[in-house]
């Protein structure tokens, strides 16, 4: 062992010593280091500061090779999960004859991602831009149900009045399929792009409203008290008492109902035409490219993936500030 | 002033029939005393405390602050709970602060940050007073709590079972501050604290009233604590006046009447 390496090591153990390094795994390297310490000591070769050092080394070592045990478990059976999924494709596409088969797909979505972006007349408009303009939907109709049912769902959740009010009409109109709204809001906007906004308004709605209202509802009786012993004015209880407990589940709505919009949008833009990756599944079928239709499933779902793991952090970030 | 408290009555009617918790209570609290309320559960200590709060209405009878009728919560009172109640989103100082500026918006932000921190400093817990109640101990979070209370300079204290929840050690430091708080330059006049500790209620009570359960009147009895403070509660444990006044309450506690 050359004496740099040696001081280096030295260092690394002190750091850990004064609790420079306090996260939790360095707090969990001392406790291993200590116990190997103590068992190796009697050999007696070392100064105990290096044994350790070497405990440190080889439980890190250890650590890596069960950390990438793990994930190699993990997204090993993952891999024949899908593997068993794409035999099973493999079948029912060559039996059926017109289906297309998983190879297809990976053929065809290799040339869409190609021209993810183009804008060229002859060929239609990039896979890409399509989902960004069914995204840019997504967003809009979500985001206005947010800035609404996020109100009223405080609104119900936090009085019996409006709970009583509101709830029955709620729950009427929560189980009507999104797009039986579609010829309405054609009919209020005359542009069917802004109608299909709408449908994904009222799709993102009930969850947020159900949810916001759920956990208004669930204000600890200790924290009205207190906001009733104190005199909270409505901003203040709003802001300190209401809001903060109803978060979570506001947050649980808000995943929810961007998820089933993300569902939804497809279906819509199958109806409005025009733009966005449901009208492309409908063109794709229409010119006979079923490739394009596969293809554009397994896009829809890696992006309906990447929202919700979007919100899954959003939530884990905001629950940690708690 | 003085707490007056008249001809009580509050039923609950639940599903297990009517429970008739507070049954004509009669009660004057003069400034200055620490009255404990003490009782077997059911009894309806602390009903009578969120009553005197402002929490709930009374179904009969009256309760005023010097000659002000109780309808409501005011700043003239302010509560510890049993369950600390600190709002877990904000830290320490904030809890404090929020409660004083809805509480008293007539102070100004300077005054309400002054009193804050005054406060918070005789409850030893300034250096931590950017940590959430989640990152402090339970001794810290029921310290924080009434540094809360004192902070809104209530004419009544009013404490619902506050050192239940905690070990030994750190309910006799709490008891001893609590007294120093009271007795220190505070506004607050009246303590009403309700127990179910019998050694807690003699050390720090002048009065203590013992509340029985139904179908008795609610008063059983009410016990003068005439023990010279300060009081040291290793002192207290052979003085003959303490062991009287604890085996009464003891005696009373046991009695069939109340149980």
């Amino acid at each position: 062992m050359t004496p740099t390496v040696l001081s280096r090591r030295i260092k690394e153990t002190n750091d850990n010593a004064d609790g420079h390094a306090a996260t939790p795994a360095a707090i969990s390297y001392g406790a291993d280091a200590h116990s190997d310490a103590l068992s190796v000591a009697p050999g007696g070769v070392m100064t105990p500061t290096v044994m350790s050092v070497h405990a440190v080394d080889r439980s890190r070592k250890r650590r890596t090779v069960k950390a990438l045990l793990s994930v190699a478990s993990t997204s090993g059976w993952a891999l024949i999960g899908f593997a068993l999924f794409g035999v099973a494709w493999q079948i029912v596409a060559v039996r059926a004859g017109r289906v297309p088969t998983p190879g297809d797909t990976f053929n065809e979505l290799q040339t869409l991602l190609g021209r993810s972006f183009s804008t060229s007349t002859t060929h239609g408009t990039g896979i890409g831009l399509q989902l960004w303009s069914s995204l840019g939907r997504v967003f809009q109709g979500f985001g206005l149900a947010a800035l609404f049912g996020v109100p009223i769902g405080l609104l119900i959740g936090s009085s019996k009045r409006g709970w009583k009010m509101f709830n029955p009409l709620v729950q009427l109109l929560r189980p009507v399929s999104p797009l039986a709204w579609f010829p309405i809001w054609l009919v209020v906007f005359k542009d069917a792009p802004k109608a299909a906004v709408f449908v994904i308004f009222i799709t993102a709605l009930w969850p947020i409203v159900l949810n916001t209202a759920a956990g208004a509802q669930s204000v600890p009786l200790d924290h009205r008290n207190v906001a009733r012993v104190f005199r909270f004015g409505r901003f203040a209880y709003l802001r300190h008492v209401l809001v903060p407990n109803a978060l979570p589940s506001i947050l649980i709505g808000l995943r929810t109902s961007m998820g089933v919009a993300w569902m939804v949008i497809v279906a819509v833009e199958m109806l409005s035409g025009g733009h966005g990756i449901g009208f492309y599944v409908w063109d794709a079928y229409n010119a006979s490219n079923l490739a394009g239709v596969t293809s554009a499933i397994v896009l829809i779902g890696i992006v309906g993936l990447a929202l919700d793991a979007g919100f899954v952090r959003l939530g884990r970030a905001l629950a940690i500030e708690a | 002033m003085a707490l007056e408290i008249n001809n009580l009555y509050r039923t609950f009617h639940g599903k297990a029939g009517d429970q008739h918790v507070l049954r004509g209570l009669d009660l004057t609290i003069e400034p200055g005393q620490f009255v404990a309320v003490i009782g077997h559960s059911g009894c309806g200590k602390s009903t009578l405390l969120n009553l005197i709060a402002g929490l709930d209405q009374p179904d009969h009878g009256s309760i005023s602050l010097d000659g002000r009728a109780v309808d409501g919560p005011g700043p003239d009172r302010a509560v510890v709970f049993q369950n600390f109640s600190l709002l877990p989103r904000m830290n320490l100082l904030w809890n404090v602060r929020t409660a004083v500026l809805a509480s008293r918006p007539e102070w100004g932000r300077v005054q309400v940050w002054a009193d804050s921190e005054y406060c918070l400093r005789r409850a030893g817990l300034w250096e931590h007073r950017f940590k959430k109640p989640a990152q402090v101990s339970g001794g810290m979070k029921q310290r924080a709590a009434v540094a809360r209370a004192f902070a809104v300079q209530p004419r009544v204290l009013l404490l619902d079972e506050p050192f239940g929840a905690l070990d030994a050690l750190t309910r006799a430091t709490l008891q001893d501050e609590l007294i120093a708080l009271w007795s220190g330059d505070s506004e607050t006049e009246i303590v009403v604290m309700v127990t179910h500790a019998v050694d807690e209620a003699v050390l720090l009570a002048d009065r203590i009233v013992v509340l029985g359960n139904p179908p008795g009147p609610s008063i059983v009895d009410i016990i003068d604590v005439d023990l010279p403070r300060p009081r040291d509660r290793r002192a207290l444990v052979g003085d003959p006046a303490y062991r009287r006044v604890h085996d009464d309450l003891l005696e009373l506690l046991e009695a069939p009447q109340v149980a």
